[in-house]
């Protein structure tokens, strides 16, 4: 087979017509476009990203979408610098079919890599073309041209601005990526604390969210879930329903049931009647909570093993095991998921805080049986989601209910139990590790297990359907089988291997495909765990071999930059080698390179420990983080702190809850999440590093932080929690 | 049937049930944005408004039982182009991410400061107990209370 033919062309059945081509190399080189940096690669017309108008304002398109982490803002920097424009010269158009590039989901840290880069190249590139029609037009080398806020300027003081070029300037044409983009010490925009655009309104109340939108004459709707997974609605009185004032229609679909009514309040309350009268049945019973991990590794497995490195172990070493566990995580957002979809003629408009539009509009036209063409999905923002929360459901959920009522919009926001007991979760994860240090006090080999299920059942990430209402209709599509995700980044093994220079190693993964519960992706996937695991570890290794645990990192690291950021949050924490804690006050570190390949971070966390309460509280953590070429500092800072933060609830609060019967967090009180008065306060450090390319940072500290609780509690007290959260009664029980 | 509220110092009148939860009422009625849906339980504080002055939980006050009290949400204490200090406070130290629970810290915040202008970081977090931020945006909006008391009280 000659090594030029693509899979695509032999699965297309031209095999046999393209090797007889193939022979010449001219035509084989034709048919294989060259690679382009970031998203580029997939949306490869200028015209895609960026459009200059006559008015000397350009408009900027990406398919990444804003969650709360500032990226429209970030990604304007990047284009503003590129083109040399003011920032309030651009208008940013994000994460809509009918009109931005596809760039699949705004997730796992990638959209400065990704739609930044594609952005940085394509800006670049329509300057030189800008610059092309200038020269010709002043009749100067485009070299001796300047530019300065979207004007040109000729030696001479002749000036041409760039709506003056606009109509001429071809950007109709596939980006080369040829044109050098600024060296970063040329950058004026990039690498400055803009402040976010989306922060005015949002303090004042603008319209800022897709619970704030209202289209003539819109209808509100609500929906009824089942009691439990997969029970089946037998019967309802809907009449009753439809007697609550102001109720419109009672959409049924099979086991999908919902209201829509003139006024909110109103389908609130047919919700309500609808629910005291519907009968469910069936549903398999859950797994025992207090046995949900032995559980899940009792489930069938498929095993990979990565990350190998063989070599002897010396005579005399010292093994050590420890198992740690984490627990399922919900998204819980503040506010509940929510949509606005709109049947009209046919065609369906669905506004919605999904992660992506493309993906979601997928599964719409499957779940719907409609064609792509119809059916148009326009992000707006939700409430901050950190994964794959209700967004894309509660967009089929509007729907089915707009398509219940036609020619009327509704508007459709969950319910705080609907968001908690449907809402995929972060999966429950079992981690082993065992390691032999040698007499010289360094890890020799270490080994180490994981059990997950999979970290993503998003829309389009299996071959079945993946938006809940679809598996309840009267004729249910299902969830395909779920997928690994593969390494390097991975899905639950996301950073189970060790960045240390470990001379032997070896790391299982068993991918469980049963879910007890639903999972998909939450903020970090298995990086959470897996750092917490591995961090932890390394000071129980490091207290066996009677070191410090900076020091031992530093002893296992030779990456420069991983060693800079552990010892930048050690000097900005003021650590000082051999401190011991006094039973009720410690401090802990954690390090992790993002995915392996994302930003480099370490993290201080100090704790505080009530003995006779049970209490752990983390008063105050430190960060320092390299994410390689900063677009934003504020914007870094900021997402650390919330990261650091978020980790530090997870860690001491969080664990969804449940019975056989089902979900039992429902609520804020079933599902505590860390208070404004037990936030720690926390100081983050940046090393910049404006010749690296930037590296994803928004899911960065996650693992970091948790490791660092863990460590400052065994640090404080001499005894270890391996099982989280480290709530009150894991703390009283590790104290004895 | 038809009831008359204040709000944001003007008289609005609006036709629904004496047991709608105010929310819905600034929300759908008033098309005032700032309020949120959170929990529908007085559980995260999203919803919060003042009435007369004292913060309430929106999303479980009937409009029956307001009578003649003054309804204040965010939007009647600055505009975009004319913030109130703690509006200006939240933009400064950029305390918002996803902003969704930030108009009810905002109003949770003005009814602390104006009990207590010049209060301490843990006055802070005691009186913003009852607000959930889900994103960790806690620092900065502790900070935000803190330098709107002092540039209040500088004025």
């Amino acid at each position: 087979m000659n090594a030029s033919l693509s899979r695509r062309e032999f699965a297309a059945g031209l095999g046999a017509i393209v090797v007889a081509f193939s022979l010449a190399p001219r035509v084989a080189s034709a048919q294989e476009p060259p690679r382009l940096p970031g998203s580029l690669q997939t949306n490869r017309r200028l015209d895609a990203w960026l459009r200059i108008n006559s008015d000397g304002t350009a408009t900027v398109f990406t398919g990444k979408v804003e969650l709360g982490q500032g990226i429209l803002t970030a990604l304007r920097q990047i284009a503003a610098e590129e083109l040399d424009l003011p920032l309030d010269r651009i208008a940013m158009i994000s994460g809509d079919t009918s009109r931005t590039p596809n760039e699949g989901q705004t997730a796992g840290s990638q959209s400065v890599e990704n739609s930044g880069t594609a952005l940085r190249m394509a800006g670049t590139e329509a300057r030189a073309i800008l610059l092309d029609l200038a020269a010709k037009r002043l009749g100067v080398a485009a070299e001796a041209l300047s530019v300065a806020d979207g004007v040109i300027s000729a030696p001479d003081g002749r000036k041409v601005g760039y709506g003056e070029l606009a109509a001429e300037a071809d950007l109709k044409r596939e980006a080369t990526a040829k044109v050098a983009p600024k060296p970063a010490a040329s950058h004026r925009i990039v690498g400055k604390s803009i402040p976010r655009f989306d922060i005015p309104a949002k303090v004042t109340g603008g319209a800022a969210y897709v619970q704030d939108i209202r289209l003539p004459g819109m209808v509100h709707g609500r929906v009824v879930r089942p009691p439990r997974y997969g029970a089946t609605l037998e019967s309802v009185d809907e009449a009753a329903a439809k007697a609550v004032p102001g109720v419109i229609a009672v959409v049924r679909d099979g086991s999908f049931l919902g209201v829509v009514a003139e006024r909110e309040e109103q389908a609130i309350k047919a919700r309500t009647a609808l629910a005291g009268s519907a009968k469910w049945k069936g549903g398999p019973e859950l797994p025992d909570p207090a046995r949900i991990h032995e559980h899940i590794k009792s489930l069938q497995s498929k095993d990979d093993v990565i990350g190998v490195k063989q070599a002897p172990v010396p005579a005399g070493a010292r093994t050590l095991e420890a198992t740690y566990t984490k627990p399922y995580l919900a998204h819980a957002s503040i506010g509940p998921s929510a949509a606005l979809a709109e049947f009209k003629d046919g065609k369906l408009t669905v506004w919605t805080h999904s992660q992506g539009v493309f993906p979601l509009r997928a599964e719409l036209v499957q779940a719907l049986k409609m064609q792509p063409g119809d059916v148009r999905c326009v992000h707006t923002e939700g409430s901050g989601c950190y994964g794959h929360n209700g967004a894309d459901d509660v967009a089929l959920d509007a729907a089915l209910l707009a398509r219940g009522v036609p020619g009327r919009p509704v508007r459709l926001q969950w319910m705080r139990d609907d968001e908690f007991a449907w809402e995929p979760y972060g999966a429950a994860m079992v981690m082993q590790a065992k390691a032999s240090l040698g007499a010289d006090g360094r890890i020799a080999d270490w080994q180490y297990e994981l059990w997950s299920n999979t970290h993503s059942t998003r829309p389009q990430s299996t071959k079945g359907t993946n938006v809940l209402a679809a598996w309840y209709l009267a004729q249910p599509q299902h969830i395909g089988p779920p997928q690994g995700l593969p390494q390097p980044a991975g899905g639950g093994d996301r950073n189970a291997i060790p960045l240390y220079d470990f001379p032997s190693q070896r790391v299982l993964h068993h991918f469980i495909a049963e879910m007890p519960l639903r999972v998909s992706a939450l903020r970090t996937l298995g990086a959470y765990a897996n750092v917490f695991a591995i961090e932890s570890f390394m000071d129980e290794l490091a207290a066996a071999a009677g070191a410090d645990p900076f020091a031992f990192r530093l002893a296992h690291m030779k990456d420069p930059r991983a060693r800079a950021v552990i010892e930048a949050v050690a000097r900005k924490a003021g650590w000082k080698e051999g401190e011991k804690g006094d039973g009720t006050r410690g401090r802990g570190i954690g390090f992790a390179k993002y995915k392996n390949l994302a930003c480099y971070i370490a993290v201080v966390a100090e704790v505080e420990v009530d003995r006779a309460s049970g209490t752990l509280r983390c008063p105050r953590a430190y960060a320092a983080i390299d994410a390689g070429l900063i677009i934003n500092p504020d914007g870094l800072i900021s997402q650390t702190e919330g990261g650091i933060v978020q980790s530090a609830s997870w860690t001491l609060k969080e664990q969804v809850r449940f019975d056989k019967n089902g979900i039992t967090s429902r609520d804020w009180a079933s599902y505590p999440i860390l208070t404004m008065v037990e936030a720690p306060k926390v100081e983050v450090e940046l090393i910049n590093r404006p010749n690296e390319r930037p590296l994803g940072a928004g899911e960065g500290s996650q693992g970091p932080a948790v490791a660092a609780i863990a460590n400052a509690f065994a640090h404080a007290t001499g005894k270890r929690i391996r099982d989280l959260p480290m709530n009150p009664e894991r703390v009283k029980a590790a104290l004895g | 049937m038809a009831i008359s509220l204040k709000v944001n110092g003007a008289s609005r009148p609006v036709t629904a049930e004496p047991d709608t939860p105010l929310l819905y009422v600034l929300r759908n009625d008033l098309e005032l944005n700032g309020a949120k849906f959170g929990c529908g339980l007085a559980q995260c504080g999203a919803c919060t408004v003042l009435v007369d002055g004292k913060s309430v939980r929106s999303c479980v006050t009937a409009i029956g039982s307001i009578g003649d009290a003054q309804v204040t949400t965010i939007e009647g204490l600055g505009t975009i182009d004319k913030p109130h200090a703690l509006q200006r406070a939240f933009i400064d130290e950029q305390a918002a991410q996803c902003g969704y629970c930030i108009s009810g810290m905002i109003m949770s915040a003005k009814a602390l400061l104006d009990a207590n202008p010049r209060p301490s970081e843990q006055d802070v977090r005691a009186g913003l107990a009852g607000n959930l931020c889900r994103c960790g945006t806690h620092n900065r909006i502790i900070a935000a209370v803190l330098r709107a008391a002092k540039e209040t009280g500088r004025t």
